[in-house]
């Protein structure tokens, strides 16, 4: 493979657009949007209701924290990890959160993103320093996270009635709600993290080898502590627009198969689970593309049983695509 | 089956009984994409002899063993069995015939007790079908004790050294009736002790009648156990006699392809003639360093302005110190003074900050990132220098990349072009430029040129000369003994991971580097005798 291939991967056909069709790298690159396009041509003109503002918006507001959890979960794979623990993180940033509200809204906010920045230096600790593979160092506060925010909750569902936080679910901006728009500015701040500064090029190297990044002196550690420090506090913040959006903490139920949702957008955005690479907009894409698909089923009157079985499919054609893309 | 005598017999001495050849590969050839990593190579193996197998890397010694252990099936030859043809599909297949294989890393079940491993598969069971575990552990204690090892069978395995779990899966390898055992370094992480032990076991393999495999690169192991040699090298068999009538000298120099009455020839590689003027005061010093069963006491100082060569054998302990010298490996002792200044804490990072840069020998497991930008791949260490406030700038990069990508001619559809679909040759490059933009005071280069083509070889030759004129001080590794002879001012020979031997000025020459590496020629007093007792 790295015998003097001095010309460029072959050069994309564009006078014949049916040829690229075949090319499995066309769909690992531009797959997850055409999919995401395609649906929403086949909702405009076979869904009723569907192209409204009124559905858009209903469905983004429920993507929102699917994307936030997500942008984190792509960090951390970005760097052949993976974080099991956001779910609990969400639930124990909606426990902390009715606790500390008493103190005013930032106290409340600011308790909430700490203890996601906890549970993930926890991860970092564990991954970096430690050593564990990610998968069981995460699972640790996967199964211990929610109970520590159950115990913190006592075990109860609390009302928010603190109005500011309400806001913060209910309020919009120039008509887009504002959960929306926050997960829209933290997507472009993560792709911008990613592309142009050191740590996210330095995510990047370490994910592509980590042995070649730590020989070449880059802080591996420091790295990897960052990236699981960014995506508990990410899905910590997830954790508050949900609990906003709820107006009540539940601590039990609320982020529960999150992580799943989270890794099967990014898996299904065409970030590689073996790292060393990480696509942020199409982690979007990836997200959207599941939340519309469930939405375009269940329109039609589709058991949710149906939806998931759909949502398997995607997986695995995405899995399919990116296997294809290794082996070229 | 009997345990194996324990007493020590002196095995060199001793003829092995009937030759009678046990296993045989004939005129074997194994290709792999783009190698040829066996070419018609014939050997034989007579029962009850102990047989090293030698060669540098890329000899081709692992293909062989996996041909004749059932793991690779030959392009072209067979192999034989006691005059048989076998045809092993699976290397289980291979231990069924008798062929057990003993390697580096234990292949036994860590968790399980020492007994359930010798037994694994073949349990002892009672009348009621159950496993009869008083009667398999007293056979794995008898067994054990043939060997001079004394453990209880009931401790799980990885509860045990090293050097006893190999001995326990020698047991296995000798209970399950085996004629042939193979065994791939297995000295390398044994203490003294152990490795006395395991010659006891072996000398008693030979009063069986089971012939072994020996590959290892200690000379002082071989001479001392093995009855026969054979000497592979490129994938081609070189030579295959007893040992015992063939000296250290004329060994190493077939298995480096030097012939010792070769004249020297210059010019071949892209060094020119002529050597460099080193400055007076050394910009590194390493001194005692000393890591377990990799370096003993090694010390060397680095001049800027000169190219020092780290000569020594495979697994010498050549990219060990490359590796301490950058703080990439952990040490038990030693240390570092760059510039005059001790380096306190040794980290890959600090070791880059106080300008040292190292070329991992490894391209592909430790250089490159491949699915990065030749561009990325070359700023990657220096990417701190070239941001403002964590944001990295572009522009910076550009003109660096540029830079580099001209002086040392980086053949690349352009920056943006992944590394991984480089040629060897520019991958190599790329690493170099990336250490170089660092503008480092100390480069190790390990293995510079390995791998990559004879175009490449010669300009990347050229750039260390040229490095070492403009004032760097050069540690080049090599395996290839021309380059090393033509390329450096000075050699440092390793062997047994202690420094051996040096050579300055008209030392510089192969056969004095030939006779330090065999250990033949008197050497600087107190040295030489370490790794002799040492495994290391």
């Amino acid at each position: 493979m790295t015998q003097a291939t001095l010309t460029p991967a072959p050069a994309p056909a564009p006078a014949r657009p049916l040829a690229r069709l075949r090319d499995p790298a066309w769909y690992q690159e531009y797959g997850v949007y055409a999919a995401v396009a395609v649906l929403l041509v086949f909702n405009a003109l076979f869904t009723e209701h569907f192209m409204t503002a009124d559905n858009l918006r209903t469905q983004l507001v429920q993507v929102a924290p699917i994307v936030i959890v997500a942008l984190g979960m792509a960090l951390v794979i970005g760097t052949e990890g993976i974080d099991l623990s956001v779910g609990s993180t969400m639930a124990l940033a909606a426990a902390l959160l009715p606790l500390y509200l008493g103190y005013g809204l930032v106290p409340g906010l600011v308790v909430a993103l700490l203890a996601g920045a906890v549970v993930g230096a926890v991860n970092g600790t564990l991954v970096s320093l430690i050593g564990l593979q990610p998968i069981v160092a995460t699972l640790a506060l996967f199964v211990g996270g929610r109970g520590i925010a159950l115990v913190m909750a006592d075990g109860q569902l609390k009302q928010i009635i603190n109005p500011d936080i309400l806001a913060l679910g209910t309020g919009s901006f120039l008509g887009v709600p504002l959960v929306v728009l926050i997960a829209g500015v933290l997507a472009v701040a993560v792709a911008f993290l990613v592309r142009r500064t050191t740590f996210g090029r330095q995510i990047v190297a370490v994910g592509g080898n980590r042995s070649a990044a730590s020989l070449a002196g880059l802080p591996v550690t420091r790295v990897l502590m960052g990236v699981y420090i960014l995506c508990g506090v990410l899905a910590a913040l997830a954790g508050i627009l949900a609990t906003a959006r709820l107006t009540a903490s539940d601590p039990s139920s609320l982020g529960t198969l999150m992580e799943l949702s989270a890794i099967t957008a990014v898996v299904v955005g065409g970030t590689p689970l073996n790292g060393g690479s990480i696509r942020v907009l199409g982690t979007v894409a990836g997200a959207l593309l599941m939340q519309l698909l469930r939405a375009t089923l269940v329109k039609h009157d589709l058991p949710d049983s149906t939806a998931q079985i759909a949502q398997a499919a995607i997986i695995i054609a995405a899995v399919y695509v990116a296997r294809e893309r290794r082996s070229r | 089956m009997a345990p194996p005598e324990a007493a020590a017999q002196a095995p060199a001495e001793s003829t092995p009984p009937a030759a009678g050849t046990v296993l045989e590969a004939r005129a074997v050839s194994k290709r792999f994409p783009g190698v040829v990593a066996l070419d018609n190579v014939s050997f034989s193996l007579r029962a009850g002899e102990t047989h090293a197998l030698v060669g540098e890397n890329g000899a081709g010694k692992s293909t062989l063993i996996k041909v004749l252990t059932g793991v690779y099936r030959p392009d072209e030859g067979e192999v034989r069995m006691t005059g048989q043809q076998v045809r092993f599909a699976r290397p289980f297949e291979a231990q069924q015939a008798g062929i057990s294989t003993i390697y580096q890393e234990v292949n036994l079940v860590p968790l399980m007790s020492v007994a359930r491993n010798i037994f694994l598969g073949r349990e002892p069971k009672n009348r009621f079908g159950l496993i009869d575990f008083g009667r398999m552990h007293r056979e794995t204690t008898e067994l054990l004790d043939g060997f001079g090892v004394h453990v209880d069978p009931r401790r799980p395995l990885h509860t045990l050294g090293i050097g006893t779990q190999q001995m326990v899966a020698l047991a296995r390898a000798v209970s399950v009736n085996a004629r042939v055992v193979v065994m791939d370094e297995p000295t390398s992480s044994l203490e003294p002790r152990e490795v006395e032990t395991l010659f006891r076991v072996i000398a008693g393999l030979r009063g069986q009648g089971i012939a072994v495999i020996y590959v290892s690169h200690r000379m002082d192991e071989l001479y001392r156990i093995c009855d026969r040699v054979t000497v592979l090298r490129d994938g081609r068999h070189i030579h295959t006699g007893d040992l015992a009538e063939l000296n250290r000298m004329r060994l190493v120099s077939m298995m480096l392809g030097r012939d010792m009455a070769e004249v020297r020839r210059s010019g071949v590689t892209g060094f020119a003639a002529g050597g460099h003027d080193a400055e007076r005061t050394p910009v590194l010093t390493a001194s005692g360093l000393t890591r377990r069963h990799q370096l003993q006491d090694v010390s060397l100082s680095l001049y800027g302005g000169e190219v020092l060569g780290l000569g020594g054998l495979l697994g010498s302990g050549r990219s060990e110190t490359a590796k301490a010298l950058a703080g990439a490996l952990s040490l038990d002792g030693g240390e570092l003074t760059v510039g005059g200044r001790r380096l306190r804490r040794l980290t890959s990072a600090g070791a880059i900050r106080a300008g040292i840069s190292l070329l991992p020998e490894d391209r592909k497991a430790e250089g490159i990132i491949p699915g990065l930008s030749v561009r990325e791949n070359i700023v990657l260490a220096a990417m701190p220098r070239l941001s403002r406030a964590g944001v990295v700038s572009r522009r910076k990069q550009d003109r660096i990349v540029e830079v580099f990508m001209k002086r040392l001619r980086i053949k690349a559809a352009g920056p943006e072009q992944k590394v991984g679909e480089l040629s060897g040759g520019n991958q190599q490059k790329v690493l170099l430029a990336r250490w170089l933009c660092l503008e480092p005071k100390v480069l190790l280069l390990d293995e510079p040129t390995r791998g990559i083509d004879v175009g490449a070889k010669a300009e990347v030759q050229g750039l260390i000369d040229e490095l070492a004129g403009e004032g760097l001080a050069v540690l080049l590794i090599s395996s290839d003994i021309e380059e090393l002879i033509e390329g450096a001012d000075r050699i440092v020979v390793l062997r047994g991971g202690a420094v051996a031997g040096e050579l300055s000025g008209d030392d510089v020459g192969e056969s004095q580097l030939l006779e330090v590496l065999a250990d033949h020629a008197p050497v600087p007093e107190g040295k030489a005798p370490a790794a002799q007792e040492d495994p290391r």
